[in-house]
């Protein structure tokens, strides 16, 4: 381990300045490890989700094909799946050291997932108006926990991001700020993965 | 010479060890005493794998020992350098290989037994009913209690299970409250009473076997279920299939509840009305009721399925049953004097089913009339959905 | 040097450098301090248990309590002394024995002792808060949900906290060993006690997220009104079961692991032989590990999930005997030809291999399916597993504990009493359990709280019992001796055992708080041996001496799971007499508080994890200078 400078001259900036350091390295390698976990976390949860479809107490419940709406999913779906492409940019721009259009792509990545959000938070009170709550059914149970989970991924990245962008005002890009862009990116990415699966699992499969 | 000799060893050993463990245990309830054809081919495959498995532990021990005899340093000298050895490709082989073989040895039977015992077809019908020319009943595991039912004779018993010996006697298996496991070790393994979906499963007790244990064996409990898992025993009858049958009548032919005779009992029919038949039937019918079927609580083997039966328990237990199975239901849903608890214990004893006055060729008439156009009863399934409602109506 | 000054602080201080401390060689003594104590904890439960079950009919514990005690004694063995003791040996040797000055997250790495701490706390004030868990530390769903009160709130909770403590500290050991092993340490060349590590680490990142699922769906039945379990509802027990045995396989192998890591250490040392067939070992851990996912439903023979499960799930489970008869095979044929010395550590290594043979064949065994119909639930389980966890898993703890105490306290356990506490451990670990196996075979059945007299098993469990206190007494010898020694507190100088191979044996006691003044160069398989034979017995440097960078100590990881440890009393009495709740708790009375506590504690831990992640943290250097003036200094302590 040699002397570690983090703030690195613009004529010296690595082609990779996220793994440029050792602590860069461990957190990427690192970073991989805990999504191999939390693929196991969804893997988990898609199983409960299957072996409880439309499992409900009686008649008057509604299942899977009466609930979902293919064409408000799909905008989900592109809504994110920009979302990371955005987040992409960014360390397109992290890696050419430049500050500004970094943070700027960074800043529409939120916006794309914040309306993500929106739309899963909308989603969400229309079943509950028609009585497919988490209290209502097995069913509901798993279908709110799976997404649900998902939709929390989404707030902890949305707030991550946020809190990158605000600290990183002040201090501008150097090795140290671009481990922590790039394993946002990590994250981002595997929730978009994740959401790709729920779409055809839970919306596409759904409604078939 | 030497074949014989070793053919002799081995053949000394097999003794050896089957004396060994079936010399231990009681004959009604040690799973080395195997009382029928499912457990006796579950005990060979425990004897195939401990031969197997001796053999390794044999072996193993030898080449430890050997190993930590001859190179302790206090022999080798403290100056002894060992040699570096990297690995050895043959040893390698030959104990990745053998284990191999020996596995398969094993995994043979044991494929060839899951499939067989699995195989319970025979209890439904091509439609999907209860098969009335077979043996077929329907477990119920409550905290801490069993009910069986006998789906084709409409029979309903609790604690005391009775089955024909010589026969598969098939069993469907579901979970009240919490998930129970129905054990009766010597006859054959366990299988888990499910709260979610009926289990099925067969065991068979021998003729044989039945008449060295006095025709009783014991069955457990075997998942824990609350406090008084340890208590949730019960009682197998074994009995030819001509007493069987008897038994099966007699059952039908209480249709109203047995009027009781000495002056107590007739009080404690009273009280019993009022207080405890929400919960107990005293006619064999009512399968998934709340409690106990009580039909023929006096010729029961024990009292809360662990007690000796006597008055003397029966009334401590309705007295204070917490005090004697902790977490059980019955528990303060009644409220009675000592007094009171005497009369309905005197009631209770007088809960016979008389033998011999059913009519069993009625039974077996109705058997095959049912077996020919297979409408008299309902499927397993269904009639286990029904009683689920009642439950959830009560 | 800060060594010196420490010495000098006074207690606060010293307590608040262990609070907030990312130093592994500390974060182990953590781990060893609370492992230790759950340790005792536990065995104190089983000795209660095996009174109550030493003559028929006993009354010594009553049915609910007994019931708590088997569950607290299995859930606190499993989850809060073997892992932690394990991870306290991790900690102590791993970093060392890979080349490097910690782990990759040192902050990680204490945050997740302080989750194991809190989580562990907060599972056993059950005792004093209304009454332990009591389904079994399986706490199969139908029962757990059934159980009245809040002891299962407490399991859920409890090891929903630790269990992330352990999942941390697996990807973190993953990641050490993966990015930070010295320059010539290639994987063919690491420990194997660094290699079962690395399997076992992978393993918690995979098993242990289908447990976190699993007790979120029982935290979500039992406190917000959820129907995963609730079969009128639509809900389904068997998921818990599959889901608790996917994680609870492999659990197996995470605890059995890094046990066999730490004896193939031990043979190689004390047998002054290398290990045999180095690379077979490795292929059989990873092996090990990988068919460990896929035999689960061997616990679930008896549930009907049908024959071709059944059949598929036997035979997968018979092949992991071929891995783990390698190894065994390996272990022998190490000390064959070798130079033995009766150590306490040896003694328990070489206790070990009849012990465990026996443990595993049993297990051959149960993978027989329609035998284990008659195995299930019995007390042949119970030796079983008690065989494998006590005859490898505690085996090895006790070794470890041994072999280690010089790295981790820098002086030596007394041989002794060390040798005096095994034979007693040896004797009475095979007295116990060795019967068992007998009673399940006569039909008992476990998790009874008593038997009923004239069924045969009086006198066998009677030998188990008296078992039990011959292990007991082991462990009150032991407990003696580690206070001797810190008494005495007699320093022993570099490679106390005389016949080190690995690389924390050739670093200077105590050890640097930095580890390694210059990184080493690795030049073989048992890197320090390899200098002893080939070079002039010191480890050649990979670097020259220069400033290097250490990481800053932080109070935050306290504080994190501090949040969590309060968020859960919200969570835990949130459904007190609500109309959704279960019947459990329904009838209890509400608890206003409970949702503000339960917001409080998360928004302490979710501030915390924004201040980590908003502040930069840089760690310091520690300068070339410094690290002169300790070579010095220890040059004229050589002297």
């Amino acid at each position: 381990m040699a002397n570690m400078e983090y703030n690195v001259p613009t004529e010296r900036w690595p082609a990779h300045p996220e793994t440029a350091t050792q602590e860069g390295q461990n957190k990427f390698v690192g970073f991989w490890i805990f999504l191999a976990g939390e693929t196991a976390l969804f893997a988990s949860l898609f199983a409960t989700y299957l072996a409880l479809k439309d499992s409900v107490p009686s008649d008057d419940h509604l299942l899977a094909a009466d609930l979902f709406h293919l064409p408000l999913a799909f905008v989900m779906t592109m809504l994110l799946l920009t979302s990371s492409l955005t987040s992409v940019y960014a360390v397109y721009h992290m890696r050419n050291n430049n500050f500004q259009k970094m943070q700027l792509w960074l800043g529409i990545t939120v916006l794309l997932g914040a309306s993500f959000l929106a739309l899963e938070i909308y989603e969400f009170v229309e079943y509950t108006g028609l009585g497919h709550t988490f209290r209502s059914s097995a069913f509901g149970s798993a279908f709110y926990f799976l997404i649900g989970t998902h939709g929390f991924h989404v707030i902890v990245g949305l707030i991550w991001a946020t809190l990158l962008i605000l600290r990183n005002a002040k201090r501008g890009l150097s090795v140290y700020t671009a481990a922590k862009v790039n394993t946002f990116a990590l994250y981002w990415h595997f929730i978009d993965v994740v959401w790709v699966f729920i779409f055809t699992i839970v919306y596409l499969l759904g409604v078939l | 010479m030497k074949n014989h000799w070793m053919k002799a060893k081995w053949i000394g050993l097999l003794t050896v060890l089957m004396v060994f463990l079936s010399g231990c245990g009681k004959n009604h309830l040690s799973t080395l005493r195997p009382a029928g054809e499912v457990g006796r081919e579950q005990f060979y495959l425990m004897i195939l794998s401990i031969i197997i498995m001796l053999f390794v532990v044999v072996v193993v021990t030898i080449l430890f020992a050997v190993a930590v005899t001859r190179n302790r340093r206090s022999k080798r000298g403290e100056n002894f350098q060992p040699k570096d050895v990297a690995t050895n490709h043959t040893l390698e082989v030959i104990w990745t290989s053998i284990p191999i073989v020996l596995l398969i040895i094993l995994a043979v039977p044991t494929v060839y037994l899951v499939f067989k015992q699995a195989d319970t077809s025979a209890s439904v019908t091509d439609d999907g009913e209860v098969n009335p020319e077979e043996t077929v009943i329907n477990v119920r595991a409550y905290q801490y209690w069993w009910e069986f039912e006998y789906p084709s004779e409409g029979v309903v018993t609790a604690q005391d299970l009775v089955v024909p010996t010589d026969e598969r006697v098939y069993f469907n298996l579901l979970g009240v409250d919490v998930k129970h496991s129905f054990w009766v070790p010597a006859a054959g393994g366990k299988m888990d009473t499910n709260i979610d979906g009926i289990n099925s499963f067969y065991l068979i007790f021998d003729e044989d076997s039945a008449a060295e244990t006095d025709r009783i064996f014991y069955g457990k409990c075997a998942e824990l279920c609350g406090p008084s898992h340890a208590l949730m025993d019960f009682k197998v009858t074994a009995l030819a299939e001509e007493d069987y049958d008897q038994w099966l009548a007699d059952m039908q032919a209480i249709e109203e509840p047995a009027e009781a005779s000495s002056e107590d009992a007739q009080a404690g029919q009273e009280i019993f009305n009022n207080s405890c038949m929400g919960c107990h039937a005293t006619t064999a019918t009512g399968a998934g009721a709340m409690g106990p079927n009580l039909t023929n609580f006096a010729d029961r083997e024990l009292i809360a399925g662990y007690l000796e039966h006597n008055e003397e328990n029966l009334q401590e237990w309705i007295r204070d049953p917490e005090s004697l199975k902790p977490g059980n239901k019955m528990t303060g849903t009644y409220d009675l004097s000592d007094e009171e608890i005497e009369l309905v214990s005197a009631y209770l004893m007088e809960l016979s089913v008389e033998e011999g006055s059913g009519d069993v060729e009625a039974l077996q008439e109705s058997r095959e009339a049912s077996g020919d156009d297979e409408s008299g009863e309902g499927s397993a399934d269904e009639e286990t959905q029904d009683d689920e409602d009642e439950e959830e109506g009560n | 040097m800060a060594q010196t000054s420490a010495r000098k602080q006074g207690v606060g201080s010293v307590i608040w450098e262990y609070l907030t401390t990312v130093d592994h060689k500390k974060i182990a003594i953590l781990y060893l301090i609370a492992g230790g104590f759950f340790f005792v904890l536990g065995g104190i439960e089983a000795m209660l248990i095996r009174i109550q079950l030493a003559v028929p009919n006993n009354d010594f514990l009553s049915a609910g309590l007994f019931n708590e005690m088997i569950t607290m004694h299995g859930t606190t063995m499993i989850f809060l002394a073997a892992m932690p003791l394990l991870f306290a040996f991790m900690n102590a040797t791993v970093p060392l024995q890979i080349g490097a000055r910690d782990l990759a997250f040192p902050f990680l790495n204490s945050l997740g002792v302080w989750l194991f701490i809190f989580g562990g706390i907060f599972l056993n004030l059950s005792w004093f808060m209304g009454g332990a868990p009591d389904a079994g530390w399986t706490s199969y769903a139908s029962l757990s949900i059934a159980s009245p009160g809040h002891g299962i709130d407490f399991y859920a909770l409890g090891l929903q906290i630790s269990g992330a403590g352990t999942l941390i500290t697996g990807i973190n050991f993953a990641t050490t060993i993966i990015t930070m092993r010295a320059p010539g340490m290639t994987y063919m060349r690491m420990p194997l006690m660094t290699w079962t590590t690395l399997v076992a680490s992978v393993l918690i990142v995979f098993a242990f997220p289908p447990l976190t699922i699993g007790i979120f769906l029982l935290i979500f039945d039992r406190m917000f009104g959820s129907n995963f379990f609730i079969v009128e509802a639509g809900g389904n027990t068997i998921i818990w079961e599959h889901l608790f045995w996917i994680f609870g396989h492999p659990e197996v192998y995470i605890l059995i692991l890094p046990a066999f890591g730490i004896f193939s250490e031990i043979f190689a040392t004390f047998a002054r032989k290398r290990l045999f067939g180095y690379s077979a070992m490795v292929f059989a851990t990873v092996l090990i590990g990988f068919f460990g996912f896929m035999v689960w439903a061997h616990h679930m023979f008896t549930v009907g999930l049908g024959p071709t499960a059944n059949a598929i799930f036997a035979v997968a489970t018979m092949a992991i005997a071929v891995p783990t008869g390698i190894k065994i095979f390996n272990w022998i044929a190490t000390i064959w030809g070798g130079s033995i010395e009766f150590t306490t550590p040896m003694l328990y290594a070489l206790a070990f291999i009849p012990s465990f043979t026996m443990g595993g064949v049993t297990g051959i065994m149960q993978a027989a399916a329609p035998a284990d119909y008659q195995y299930h639930d019995s007390y042949f389980i119970v030796a079983h597993f008690h065989y494998v966890i006590v005859g490898g898993v505690v085996f090895a703890l006790l070794a470890g504990l041994h072999y280690y105490w010089p790295i981790m306290f820098n002086t030596m356990l007394n041989e002794t009493l060390g040798k005096i506490t095994f034979w007693f451990f040896f004797i009475g670990f095979h007295m116990t359990f060795l019967i068992q196996h007998f009673l399940g075979l006569w039909g008992m059945p476990r998790r009874v709280f008593t038997y009923l007299d004239g069924q045969g098993y009086n006198a066998a469990n009677m030998i188990s019992t008296i078992g039990a206190f011959l292990m007991a007494i082991a462990v009150i010898v032991l407990v003696v001796n580690i206070i001797i020694t810190l008494v005495k507190n007699e320093r022993v100088g570099m490679d106390p055992w005389g016949d080190g191979r690995t690389l924390e044996w050739s670093i200077p006691l105590p050890v640097p708080y930095y580890n390694f003044a210059q990184i080493p160069l690795v030049r073989g398989l048992d890197a320090y041996w390899v200098e002893k034979k080939e070079g002039n017995g010191k480890m050649m440097p990979s670097e020259s001496l220069g400033d290097f960078h250490m990481p800053n100590n932080s109070i935050l990881p306290v504080v994190m799971s501090l949040g969590l440890f309060i968020a859960a009393f919200g969570a835990m009495y949130f459904p007190d007499g609500k109309e959704w709740a279960i019947d459990a708790v329904s009838g209890l009375d509400t608890k206003p508080w409970a949702l503000p506590v339960l917001m409080i504690g998360l928004a302490i831990t979710f501030v915390s994890m924004g201040i980590r992640s908003w502040k930069d943290d840089l760690g310091y250097y520690v300068t070339k200078e410094e690290v002169e003036r300790d070579l010095e200094e220890l040059e004229r302590g050589g002297k």
